[in-house]
């Protein structure tokens, strides 16, 4: 028997039992439907996440006081009484390391802006001209910060685009005076809007020079210091010689962790691929009862069918010819089930992706893979006995079959 | 020459402790073209014996040579390869295959033993127009009557052009005149030189054939050739019938040969 015909008489038999058929195209397509989506799910938050952090700008060294819960319990980190706080001064000694491009200093609080005869709580950020560069923002209106000392700064500010909409409804910002607790400032610029931002919504910050910040808040210490590295290869040398310097301009105190961000990229992007492999292992499973529901169908198929088995054995039908069109039978069930599956899988994930725009949730490629591969061997594998047993068949017992 | 010849042909079924001999001590020889039927009660081994010839059952003992050749010994493909080109069934309850239309019935031997398309198509519409069906070519058995149905399955079983043409009560599940219809179909494609094997039980079909063998108890009880030679043995010809001398006869004539004494 010809190929192209073993698939046509395969293809006339489905289509001749079309609730069995349609019955494992469902449970075959739900499997695989259900791995396309849940990975999708998965993914989407891994690249969510990994979006996340990237707009945090590149080659990114994030400095923050105290030491990490990773570092362990020392007897003598127990001894320390707090740790000792992180100053613009810190921050002005680690721009002179050769490994770093850029350094701005960070340091936050809320309070409440007053301009426009409107009056809204806000957080503060006190910063520097370089933050700009180092988080790769883009002003809408006016420029960022202006070079300056640290330790004093103009009284200017910076709003994030949601507060001027918000305070100024759409009108030019820059040039108004504004009222920040009980500082007044004149507006140098607006942000862009980004949208996002892990932690804070930089459209809803003020930024101010640093030293404005620590006035208002009365305060010495720093938030954060970001570090912007000169390239990525020097991202491990910045952490080091930070970690060294600061250790020296504090008595010879760890009490700063050092992070980068490929580090907390790396972390995340692993935990989350974790997840959605799990979340496809469980899936899978899905798959294989999926395989073992085909199985019972083509083992109805065959019962149903002895006396045509027989008959096509009278025919002169070999055994390998029944076992390949059962097979072929099987495996289209599978092949059907899963691209419908593959379908709604599809369409599902295009669902999630319009209910939650943010949400970049596309299948990976290897759920795809996968799950394809496994709806088509596990329906090829679980097809094997029926289609075995039908090669195997008597002829005379079959076609007294009816 | 003979197209089938059985020797100390056997079949035996094991049902539980009990022991059923279907065939016994079965020999017959079939030449090419004749014309038989196969007859005897129900239970006494016809079907079991057509199976044999069919290759879809393999005797227990003895030996089946089908054109000159020990068909016995054939692998299970090897077999499916004789079946496919040299034997054609004919089944009581047709064996259509319900989803498939009378032309991919007809078709389908063809296409197990992977003739081209284009050759298939061209000898399906030539059977189909020679049995008459050919306006219900693209018909399913459900839309065809029993008699069409038969038909159909009778063009099935000869496209391949077989050697010997089996049918299992080819009437059986059809009324008196339809089966006329198919038993006359049947005995043409003999005329035309196929080897044509009936089983029945209904004598006036049994008695068409020019040969009958009569089964009992997997045993064959009488064989009208060899009762033909038999009788012309036990009643030799000339003029003397009372002495009855065994022996006295030479070897006898052919059948079909008038002899002296009955010209
Ligand atoms: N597969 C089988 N298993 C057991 N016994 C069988 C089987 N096939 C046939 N027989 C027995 O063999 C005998 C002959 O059967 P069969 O050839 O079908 O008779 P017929 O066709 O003349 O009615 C019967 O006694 C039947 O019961
Ligand atoms: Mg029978």
């Amino acid at each position: 028997m010809r190929n192209a015909d073993v698939l046509r008489f395969a293809r006339d038999a489905a289509a001749g039992y079309p609730l069995r058929t349609s019955l494992s195209v469902l449970a075959m397509a739900i499997g695989v439907a259900a791995v396309v989506v849940l990975t999708a799910l998965g993914d989407g938050a891994r690249r969510y996440v990994v979006e996340q952090f990237s707009s945090l700008g590149s080659n990114l060294v994030i400095v923050l006081p105290g030491r990490s819960a990773t570092g362990g319990f020392s007897p003598a980190n127990a001894m320390t009484t707090t740790p000792r706080d992180l100053t613009v001064d810190d921050a002005a000694a680690l721009s002179r390391l050769p490994s770093v491009r850029r350094v701005a200093p960070l340091t936050a609080g809320t309070s409440e802006i007053n301009a426009n005869g409107r009056l809204r709580e806000t957080l503060v950020a006190g910063t520097a001209s370089t933050y700009l560069d180092i988080r790769g923002f883009k002003m809408a209106q006016g420029s960022f910060l202006p070079e300056a000392d640290w330790n004093r700064g103009a009284p200017v500010a910076v709003i994030g685009a949601k507060i001027q909409e918000e305070i100024f409804a759409g009108k030019p910002a820059v040039g108004e005076l504004i009222r920040l607790g009980d500082r007044r400032l004149r507006i140098v610029g607006v942000l862009k809007s980004t949208g996002q931002g892990l932690g804070m919504n930089t459209d809803e910050l003020v930024f101010v020079p640093v030293g404005i910040a620590q006035g208002m808040f009365n305060t010495n210490t720093l938030f954060r210091v970001l570090i912007e590295a000169k390239s990525r290869d020097q991202i491990e040398a910045v952490k080091r010689e930070v970690a060294a310097i600061l250790k020296a301009r504090h008595g010879g105190e760890e009490d700063i962790t050092v992070i980068t961000q490929d580090a907390v990229l790396a972390t995340f992007d692993k935990l989350l691929r974790a997840l959605t492999a799990a979340v496809a292992g469980i899936a899978a499973i899905s798959l294989a009862v999926a395989g073992i529901l085909v199985m019972n169908v083509m083992l109805v198929a065959v019962t149903q069918r002895t006396s045509e088995i027989g008959l096509l054995k009278a025919l002169g039908a070999r055994g390998d010819t029944i076992r390949d069109a059962f097979m072929a039978e099987a495996a289209m069930l599978s092949l059907v089930g899963a691209l419908t599956g593959y379908g709604l899988g599809l369409f599902g994930a295009f669902v999630l992706r319009q209910m939650y725009p943010v949400f970049p949730a596309y299948p990976p490629n290897w759920a795809v893979v996968a799950a394809l591969v496994t709806a088509l061997s596990t329906g090829l594998l679980f097809g094997i006995m029926p289609a075995r047993r039908a090669a195997r068949m008597d002829p005379v017992q079959a076609l007294m079959k009816h | 020459m003979s197209v089938i010849q059985l020797a100390g042909i056997e079949r035996v079924f094991h049902l539980g402790d009990s022991v059923v001999h279907a065939l016994s001590r079965l020999d017959v020889a079939i030449d090419a073209g004749e014309y038989v039927a196969i007859m005897g009660p129900s239970g006494s081994g016809k079907s079991t014996l057509l199976n044999l010839l069919g290759l879809l059952d393999r005797p227990d003992a003895g030996s089946y040579r089908l054109e000159g050749r020990d068909v016995t010994t054939l692998s299970p493909d090897e077999q499916a390869a004789v079946r496919s080109r040299r034997i054609g069934f004919v089944f009581q309850s047709f064996h259509l295959v319900p989803r498939l239309t009378a032309a991919e019935n007809v078709a389908l031997p063809m296409m197990l033993a992977g003739i081209p398309v284009a050759e298939r198509a061209q000898r399906v519409a030539q059977a189909l127009k020679d049995f008459g069906l050919d306006q219900r070519a693209d018909h399913r058995p459900d839309q065809l009557s029993g008699g069409q149905r038969q038909r159909v399955a009778i063009a099935r079983a000869t496209i391949m052009q077989p050697a010997v043409l089996l049918a299992d009560e080819p009437t059986g599940n059809l009324d008196r005149a339809t089966g006329d219809d198919v038993i006359h179909l049947l005995e043409a494609l003999n005329e035309r030189g196929m080897t044509l094997i009936i089983v029945t039980h209904d004598p006036k079909i049994g008695t068409r054939a020019r040969r009958q063998l009569m089964m009992e108890d997997g045993e064959l009880r009488q064989d009208s050739a060899s009762t033909r030679l038999r009788q012309l043995d036990d009643n030799p010809p000339g003029p003397l019938s009372g002495k009855g001398g065994d022996g006295e006869s030479p070897a006898a004539p052919a059948p079909d040969k008038p002899s002296a004494g009955a010209a």
